[in-house]
């Protein structure tokens, strides 16, 4: 454990990636092979599973500390991370020889076969012997969520160095669902023979956010233009006669779809798409909006009903794997040229399409169409280059995300609230309102868009001009006025306002606007009878 | 019988009625008995300031030419219907706690304190009080100091690591108490200390006033690092990633702040190193504080004002919370 504190350490105190990459390849290299493996399935959000509740570790963390529950619990919402909480609360001690990261977390993976009282008394004497960053970390492995700062791009690039071997390897091996219990640091890392689990999914390429227009990409013949869908970016892979689903946050969803079975009936074994899932109704000219996919997402296993009501498609854009073969590396335009061919026998009502690219000659054509996506229930358009390779993560050059612009209206500030974690001590969290007559109508709440030093403004602000106190929540003067931008607009019986927005952020802090210029129901009620 | 409390909260800030003075006042009043020179707690535009000797260089420094007069430590005065004195609170040199008595009742206003000694700045001394007001800018359990010479170790370990890597120490602190309180705990045999103009000037009027402090280096436009192999800047935390701090070259930051106590403040505002240090006391010296007053009556005053004051509520004392302005972000004033 000490080792694996040190790696932490090392780690989290620098925002270098060079010394965080470092460090991470000097463990691979040194650290004994289970401790390896076991910090790479960590670091890659895998876990023991969860040998004790978070419920119990919180009454057992009071009791032990002294701290009453009620205060354990507003503290809590103010470190923002459980594990940390824990281990700031208990008293200091001085960690001994504390054996390694494996030993641990097979201690902990033994307890599920034990009552309660042994659990306890184990977490207990655990944090008795573990101080500081041990003591953090033992918390971790129980609560899970390793978020260190290192992404998944830097483990590949320090399991690269430490392995001598290239990068997209790496990140195509540590896709899936690999378990550390079922692989050892030889075959996930080293074996010549990578024969993964059939599930085994690619790294998913994703593109950058064009910021101005496409003139600077070159000629329009060197580019293919599709929609760029408001769905779920999903990979289905059709291996062995069974077929998986993998979200990009490489969850495995196969279960939420089970329509995408029969995709097995029409294409053959050994084929990989990469492609949006989207809710689209039988006969329909464009997909239903985001809003109808989420109550999909939601549910785990999916009634009958809600399949019908929500049918769920996959539209194609990329063919990663055909044959067998991953052609990953052939020019985009052949790897479309062979989706085409395999979507061509496919019948209306197959779960998988084929997502049509648009044709155009000069970009002000591609600017036109790229002005009707909000109708198509589309983003925005994606730029691809005709003779890219699928790259792995996220990469600049080939592939672009040309969104619309973001719809946006001014408001009041009338609420705020605290952040957690990084943003412990400022207000981060504010409701906005617009007009209505003489009335503030409270319609959004938004999180994001200012900079820290904003933050730390409005911060100031708050606390000065604060009005009334409903718990965490702080009722304001309203005084300032923010531009509030989002991607779409939805009616919503459960709001005051009667209208829900999709990823509403403060654009801009409007110091220039007075109170009353700010917009009213009316304003939002006309933006949800064009764009709803 | 009820009478006048001997302290009331105004939109002015503290007032004693007996006396007609406020304490820490954030609008002009025509006097104002100060705690302590930072800038949330001594305003401009008093009519007359009263404040400990020890605390009159930096005020006169930040605040110009002042009607201020000094106090020391525990002299008593007499003002209108109120006897008043100063007592130390560790919080910075010079700073105190105000004790006010009216017809046998005392309160006690406490500023900004901390219960340790820093070895700088007078050690804080309870006052026996029927009325306690106090900070709360840590008032949770997680936040828990460990021993100054341990974070000396600390910060130490950590430019000596960077003269090895060949990289300057960038550490950012906030200019008056806490700069020259890190001053004190490094240790100049490892390289040479470089500062910018903010801390510097505190550093001067400290000086002055006696406080010894390592030798420094303001860093002037035309200074050449390369003079200064293995330097350790020490600059207010604006200065964290700025344009001024490009100067230095390869680099390593760090923030001392109570606050780094925190892994999300900690990740947020540090830059690379966060130490956790603060002129504030924690969770444990808080209650301490307020059990050694024997006060029954808590007025809770910036900070995480509404936990702490149920805990306090919870534990048998009379707690409430006072709105202040003075609620400033603490990462920076702290």
């Amino acid at each position: 454990m000490k080792d694996f504190a040190a790696l932490f350490n090392a780690v989290d105190q620098t925002t270098k990636t060079t010394v965080k990459v470092a460090a991470l390849a000097e463990y691979f290299t040194t650290a004994a092979e289970e401790d390896r493996l076991w910090t790479v399935a960590l670091f890659s959000g895998r876990r023991p599973k969860r040998a004790v509740t978070t419920t119990k570790l919180r009454e057992w963390a009071s009791e032990a500390s002294g701290v009453p529950l009620w205060l354990f619990e507003d503290s809590y919402a103010i470190v923002g991370d459980l594990a940390e909480t824990i281990s700031l609360v208990l008293p200091p001690v001085e960690s001994e020889d504390t054996g390694t990261l494996t030993a641990w977390i097979n201690a902990l993976r033994g307890l599920k076969d034990e009552d309660d009282a042994a659990r306890k008394a184990f977490v207990l004497s655990a944090w008795q012997q573990l101080g500081g960053t041990e003591r953090f970390l033992f918390n971790k492995l129980i609560t899970g969520g390793f978020r260190i700062g290192i992404s998944q791009t830097l483990m590949t690039r320090a399991l690269s160095r430490a392995s001598g071997r290239p990068e997209p390897e790496m990140a195509h091996r540590l896709m899936g669902n690999w378990d550390p219990d079922d692989v050892t640091w030889h075959s996930l890392i080293e074996a010549e023979d990578a024969s993964a689990d059939a599930s085994r999914p690619y790294p998913f390429y994703l593109a950058y956010a064009l910021e101005d227009g496409p003139e600077a990409l070159g000629t329009p013949e060197d580019w293919r233009a599709e929609w760029k869908w408001d769905g779920i970016r999903g990979q289905l892979i059709l291996r062995d006669g069974d077929y998986f689903v993998w979200s990009r946050g490489e969850e495995l969803m196969t279960d939420r779809f089970p329509e995408l079975a029969r995709a097995a009936d029409h294409l053959p074994p050994g084929t990989v798409l990469d492609g949006e899932l989207l809710v689209w109704q039988p006969g329909a000219e464009f997909p239903s909006s985001f809003n109808a996919l989420q109550a999909r997402i939601g549910r785990k296993t999916v009634p009958k009903k809600l399949l019908k009501e929500a049918p769920v498609v996959l539209h194609a854009y990329d063919l990663l794997e055909w044959q067998g073969a991953d052609i990953r590396d052939r020019p985009f335009a052949e790897r479309r040229a062979l989706l085409e061919k395999a979507a061509a026998d496919l019948p209306e009502d197959a779960p998988v399409r084929l997502s049509p690219q648009h044709q155009f000659t000069d970009w002000s054509q591609l600017a036109t169409l790229r002005d009707t996506a909000r109708e198509a229930q589309a983003e925005g358009l994606m730029l691809k280059r005709a003779d890219s390779p699928y790259l792995s993560g996220r990469k600049k050059g080939d592939w672009w995300k040309w969104k619309l612009d973001p719809l946006t209206i001014d408001a009041v500030m009338i609420y705020a609230q605290s952040g957690s974690g990084r943003r412990a001590n400022l207000f981060t969290d504010f409701t906005f309102a617009v007009w209505n007559g003489n009335d503030l109508v409270p319609f959004t709440k938004a999180y994001s868009g200012l900079t820290d030093a904003e933050f730390r403004q409005i911060t100031a602000w708050v606390r000065k001009n604060t009005q009334q106190r409903f718990g965490p929540v702080r009722q304001v003067t309203p005084h300032h006025v923010f531009e509030i931008a989002f991607e779409g607009i939805q009616p919503s019986p459960r709001h005051k306002s009667g209208v829900a927005l999709r990823f509403p952020r403060m654009l801009r802090w409007r110091k220039d606007k007075p109170l009353q210029e700010a917009n009213t129901l009316d304003d939002l009620k006309e933006m949800l009878r064009i764009y709803g | 019988m009820t009478r006048e409390p001997v302290l009331t909260f105004t939109e002015n800030g503290i007032y004693c009625p007996a006396g007609d003075f406020y304490i820490d006042p954030w609008r002009p009043v025509d006097r104002a008995l100060i705690t302590h020179g930072h800038a949330d707690h001594a305003r401009d535009g008093m009519g007359s300031y009263l404040a400990t000797h020890a605390a009159l260089p930096v005020m006169r420094h930040r605040l110009g030419e002042i009607a201020i007069e000094g106090i020391a430590y525990g002299e008593r005065r007499q003002i209108g219907g109120a006897t008043v004195s100063f007592h130390p609170a560790g919080h910075v040199p010079g700073s105190a706690q105000i004790r006010v008595e009216v017809g046998g009742e005392v309160w006690v206003a406490s500023g900004d304190y901390k219960v340790i000694d820093d070895g700088m700045s007078e050690p804080f001394e309870p006052v026996r009080c029927h009325h306690f007001i106090t900070e709360s800018t840590f008032g949770l359990p997680v936040f828990r100091w460990a021993p100054q010479a341990e974070v000396a170790g600390q910060i130490n370990d950590w430019w000596a690591g960077c003269k090895a890597a060949g990289k300057t120490a960038f550490l950012g602190a906030y200019s008056l108490g806490k700069a020259q309180r890190l001053l004190s705990m490094l240790d100049p045999a490892i390289g040479p200390i470089l500062t910018h103009t903010a801390v510097e000037n505190t550093n001067a009027v400290l000086r002055v006033q006696g406080i010894t402090l390592p030798e420094t280096t303001l860093v002037t436009p035309d200074l050449a690092l390369k003079d200064h192999p293995g330097a350790l800047v020490l600059a207010p935390p604006s200065a964290l990633g700025s344009q001024w701090a490009r100067r230095f070259g390869p680099q390593e930051s760090a923030f001392a702040s109570g606050w780094m106590a925190l892994r999300g403040v900690r990740r947020r505002r540090a830059g690379d190193r966060g130490f956790v240090i603060s002129d504030h006391a924690d969770w444990h010296g808080l209650l301490w504080a307020i059990r050694e007053t024997g006060a029954e009556n808590i007025y809770v005053t910036h900070g995480y004002t509404d936990i702490f004051t149920r805990y306090l509520n919870d534990q048998g004392w009379n707690a409430q919370v006072v709105p202040t302005q003075f609620d400033s972000d603490g990462g920076d004033s702290e």
